[in-house]
């Protein structure tokens, strides 16, 4: 018997996300797919296994926030989970609490003066409150 | 036909080219892209929380100004938004698939704007992609006046016009929408493996070396398989593609640049128009050398002085 240790998280994640992670058979195609799973401390597929395990340590790693919202894995998952929108959910718990995991004014301004108005937005939009 | 048009913030500004070029194209095509009256920002992102209403509203109230076009008789009986941008393509098709989808979260949006009319969910989108494949590739051919002999191009299709599979314009796996439009400009297509691989996106802001990482390896690997320049629909790609180039030279100084281009500024290139549409000057690394060296541009005086 598996136990699961926060089941109040892992029901939190269901209902931001919308996405049954017990469905998840660990096949790690997501892993394999993504651009970005070689920064992570935590790859993919380990993040739904901790999702599926109530393990809201999770909400410490990187994965969520190295997430390109690219829906690769989206496309190639098995079992047709959307991983975005649980990466979403995960980034969502940290900003609703007023986590922001951007901070404008540590942007350079030169960069700031560079950067068009579609990147600086969708920034904002995922990774600030 | 005209066709209503949503530009988005981008192709105002460092994205110009971008809107240039498509509108002169169109425009030979017989088609009028006609912008939306009191547009706003798409939000850039579709919202991935099932609770999250409130970021739907930019998106729909756009779709709300294409009913007005109706009524208002500004163009006839066409529900179709074009867009050029990829983001703000995925950003309005998947807002307007979530309200269809659920006619209940429809009616909390429509409620929570007190001076629009409602929503009536009867727009679809449109890439302007779409819209060339309608009109046919054979027919964009016929137009050609300037074919791009020995110019060898690679589609980069990015994320957003792809995926998720149900709002994508093509296969997610193995496109071929840009390989059919380069083929009738008469250009050679360089296919690559990288072609649908994500240039890093909006982190871009805050880890732009990471997106540097990605820019190389996707312009390495087009070079490989013989490369000269690659073409693109996003704003973002763009930047990311062509713009971060600096950043790629700085962390790998034997890296050779290449040109980035937006596919409408090559179809006005093979179309022969005027080359102040094409807006070189916008791209950050210069397509022109590329493009004399292949005797594309039409060397006119104008053309010198610059």
């Amino acid at each position: 018997m598996v136990l699961v240790e926060n089941k109040e998280f892992s029901e939190k994640v269901k209902e931001l996300s919308g996405e049954d992670v017990t469905l998840c058979f660990q096949c790690g195609m997501c892993s394999s797919s993504c651009p970005t799973a070689h920064l992570m401390d935590v790859t993919p597929r380990k993040m739904v296994r901790l999702i599926q395990l109530g393990k809201e340590e999770i909400l410490n790693s990187k994965t969520m926030w190295l997430c390109l919202s690219c829906f690769t894995c989206v496309a190639r998952c098995p079992k047709n989970i959307d991983l975005a929108k649980i990466g979403e959910a995960l980034r969502q718990i940290r900003l609703r609490k007023g986590l922001d995991h951007v901070n404008i004014s540590e942007i350079p301004k030169e960069e700031l003066e560079k950067l068009p108005q579609i990147a600086l937005i969708s920034c904002f939009r995922k990774f600030t409150s | 036909m005209k066709i209503p048009y949503y530009p988005g913030c981008t192709l105002k500004s460092v994205a110009k080219n971008f809107e240039t070029s498509a509108l002169a194209v169109a425009k030979i095509l017989g088609l009028e892209l006609v912008e939306l009256p009191r547009w706003n920002c798409c939000g850039t992102v579709f919202s991935l929380t099932t609770d999250d209403l409130m970021h739907q509203l930019a998106p729909i109230r756009n779709l709300i100004r294409v009913q007005e076009m109706n009524e208002k008789g500004i163009v006839e009986n066409n529900y179709r938004l074009v867009t050029l941008c990829t983001m703000c393509f995925n950003t309005l098709k998947r807002s307007n698939l979530f309200v269809k989808k659920n006619p209940d979260k429809l009616e909390t949006i429509n409620s929570l704007m007190d001076r629009e009319e409602d929503y009536k969910g009867n727009v679809e989108v449109y890439h302007f992609l779409e819209i060339l494949r309608e009109i046919g590739f054979d027919k964009i051919g016929e137009k050609v006046k300037n074919p791009l002999k020995n110019l060898k191009v690679a589609p980069y299709y990015g994320c957003l016009m792809l995926r998720p599979e149900e709002i994508g314009i093509d296969s997610p796996v193995k496109p071929t929408i840009l390989e059919n439009l380069i083929e009738v400009l008469g250009a050679e297509v360089v296919d690559f493996p990288f072609k649908t691989r994500c240039c890093g996106s909006y982190q871009t802001v805050n880890r732009k070396e990471l997106v540097a990482e990605l820019t190389f390896d996707i312009l390495n690997q087009a070079r490989m398989e013989g490369a000269e320049c690659v073409i693109l629909s996003c704003p973002l790609c763009d930047f990311n593609l062509d713009s971060r180039q600096a950043e790629v030279k700085r962390l790998h100084p034997n890296f050779k640049m290449m040109p980035v281009l937006y596919f409408t500024q090559l179809m006005a290139v093979a179309f022969g128009l005027d080359e102040k549409v094409y807006g070189f000057e916008f791209n950050y690394v210069n397509p022109r050398p590329l493009f004399m060296e292949k005797n594309l541009l039409k060397i006119g005086v104008e053309t010198l002085k610059r």
